[in-house]
């Protein structure tokens, strides 16, 4: 499984007075398995290009292909499209409407055409992948939940789908730290398990650098940077002239350098960063 | 009135809510037996994890919820008091996390003049305070513009100016910057220190430990009582109790902590980043 974008262009109102020019020439290349982080401004048309890879938008020109369909060709089939990308919104929670969270994740597997016991085994399993107890939650009202949990169900009801790319548009917006931390165990464990490509849109760049294998960075509806975490945090300057911040630990790395203390810049993680200052003063301490 | 709080802008004493569950009578106990006052003036952060109480805290603030048990004192005025209702919602603004939920008008400045009309004001000095509230947000070129062509940090820029145009002492802010992007969120951060500047006390309900470091004071709740009370400063060194409170521990301190662990022993009091920078400097 990979997606291949090609040179793709939306415009949002053409040829109306606010016509606005929402991607410009996107062109990228998401190889089996990666787990892939975009990041950008408000506005710089991370949701538009979302919304392009499960066909909710077609392009005005240029080429998407996932697996080997080719999604943007004339008569090509949406349903069996969403079927293999799932697409998360942002506060997926205000979706929920059914009386029990077992009704709510089943909704999307029922219109599928699936039987019973699929159904049921699909949904069990859902829940079960975003952390929470099937026994226990199966027949409460989504309502009654606590906001970290409501998400979960609403991810699960994507998750049931079985899809195997999923996108996750700003999932943690909103959530204390726990439920956030939550949330990003959950994801690297679906990946790990079942989904073969996670999509993750965030302006948190300590997660960002933390999961992804490939970092996606847009500005103004280009697709300006595209590379390991390592590659685009390298260019620091660049991504603050975009109002973009550096993950914590690279800020303090980078100050760090500034000040003469012989560290790498290239440090995402708390733990590395403890490291990397470890070997600096505990080598002092030798000499 | 009651004189002896006079510096004291909100007096809570044995504060407790209890919510009642509609189909059962249960009742849940979201506030149990807080006590502190807010000195005017001041800026005090309230942090907590969701179900920790402190919204249910905020809401009582301004009498939008009536103690179970305890009092509220708001400006000299108890909440359970109905005669002085408005003055104590007229002493003690809010504003709340989802812009879109605090927006009534389809123009950005009768929006903000909302609140002044109901007040019966004078035609003219709604027009003045509608356009000063407006620039202390900065939002003064927007005025004619409609709210939904706005983003979501400007949009919450003008809640908080229809709030400041009815002149409270004291403006509650109840997760402000929960929904919005990093820069809206700098915004508004940055709005909240302008107006507490200018001598209106500002009280902020947050999840984020950064938006809390320049605050003068740090309340933390959980499980319905206020655990911790200090500046930024005294809260934040205490890491094995943030770490207990499944609070997010800042950077630097965590790393002080991870390497004298390891035999490196970096100053105690270290809590910011340029401490650390600092510190580190110095053992070199």
């Amino acid at each position: 499984m990979s997606i291949h974008v090609k040179n793709i262009n939306h415009v949002y109102n053409e040829g109306l007075p606010d016509e606005t020019a929402a991607l410009v020439d996107v062109s990228f290349d998401i190889n089996d398995g990666e787990f892939v982080g975009i990041i950008g401004h408000t506005g710089s048309g991370k949701s538009t290009l979302l919304q392009h890879l499960n066909g909710l938008l077609k392009p005005k020109s240029g080429q998407i292909i996932v697996g080997d369909t080719d999604i943007t060709a004339p008569g090509a089939s949406m349903l069996a499209i969403r079927r293999k990308v799932g697409l998360v919104f942002q506060y997926p929670e205000y979706q929920l409407f059914e009386e029990t969270v077992a009704l709510d994740v089943a909704f999307g597997p029922k219109n599928l055409g699936l039987d019973k016991d699929e159904i049921d085994e699909r949904v069990r399993e859902a829940i079960e992948l975003v952390g929470l107890d099937y026994e226990d939650i199966k027949e409460k009202s989504p309502f009654d939940l606590s906001g970290g949990q409501k998400r979960r169900v609403a991810i699960a009801g994507v998750i049931a789908m079985r899809p195997e790319v999923l996108i996750l548009d700003e999932p943690t917006a909103g959530l204390d730290p726990q439920a956030h931390k939550e949330i990003l165990d959950m994801a690297r464990k679906i990946h790990e398990g079942e989904t073969n490509i996670i999509i993750l849109v965030s302006h948190n760049m300590n997660d960002i650098a933390e999961l992804s294998d490939k970092v996606l960075v847009m500005d103004e509806g280009k697709l300006v940077m595209c590379g390991t975490p390592k590659e685009v945090f390298a260019r620091g300057d660049e991504l603050e002239s975009m109002g973009l911040d550096l993950p914590d630990v690279t800020c303090l790395m980078r100050d760090l350098k500034e000040h003469g203390l012989d560290v790498p810049t290239d440090i995402f993680t708390e733990k590395e960063a403890e490291d990397a200052l470890y070997r600096a003063l505990g080598n002092r301490d030798d000499r | 009135m009651n004189i002896t709080g006079k510096n004291k802008i909100i007096q809570i004493k044995g504060l407790i809510f209890d919510y009642v569950q509609d189909e059962t009578g249960e009742t849940k106990r979201a506030v149990n037996d807080v006590t502190f006052d807010i000195e005017r003036g001041s800026f005090t952060a309230i942090i907590g994890q969701n179900g920790s109480g402190k919204s249910t805290l905020a809401k009582s603030m301004n009498a939008l919820l009536i103690p179970t048990e305890g009092t509220v004192i708001v400006n000299g005025y108890d909440t359970t008091d109905e005669e002085h209702l408005w003055d104590v919602r007229q002493s003690a603004g809010m504003v709340f996390q989802n812009p879109d939920n605090q927006i009534v008008s389809s123009i950005v400045e009768d929006d903000v003049a909302f609140g002044p009309e109901n007040l019966g004001i004078d035609p003219e000095v709604i027009r003045q305070r509608v356009d000063t509230a407006l620039e202390s947000v900065r939002m003064g070129k927007y005025k004619k513009k409609a709210p939904h062509m706005l983003s979501g940090g400007q949009k919450q820029r003008i809640a908080i100016a229809g709030v400041v145009a009815m002149k409270p002492q004291c403006i509650i802010f109840d997760e402000p910057t929960a929904m919005l992007d990093p820069k809206g969120r700098k915004d508004i951060m940055r709005i909240i220190h302008d107006l507490n500047a200018e001598g209106i006390t500002a009280i902020l309900i947050t999840h984020f430990m950064e938006e809390a470091a320049n605050a003068d004071r740090i309340i933390i709740m959980n499980k319905g009582k206020a655990v911790m009370d200090g500046t930024p400063r005294e809260v934040f060194m205490d890491r094995d109790r943030l770490v207990s409170l499944s609070l997010d521990v800042p950077l630097a301190v965590e790393l002080r902590h991870g390497l004298a662990a390891r035999g490196i022993d970096l100053s105690d009091d270290i809590v910011t980043e340029e401490e650390l920078v600092e510190a580190v400097c110095r053992y070199m």
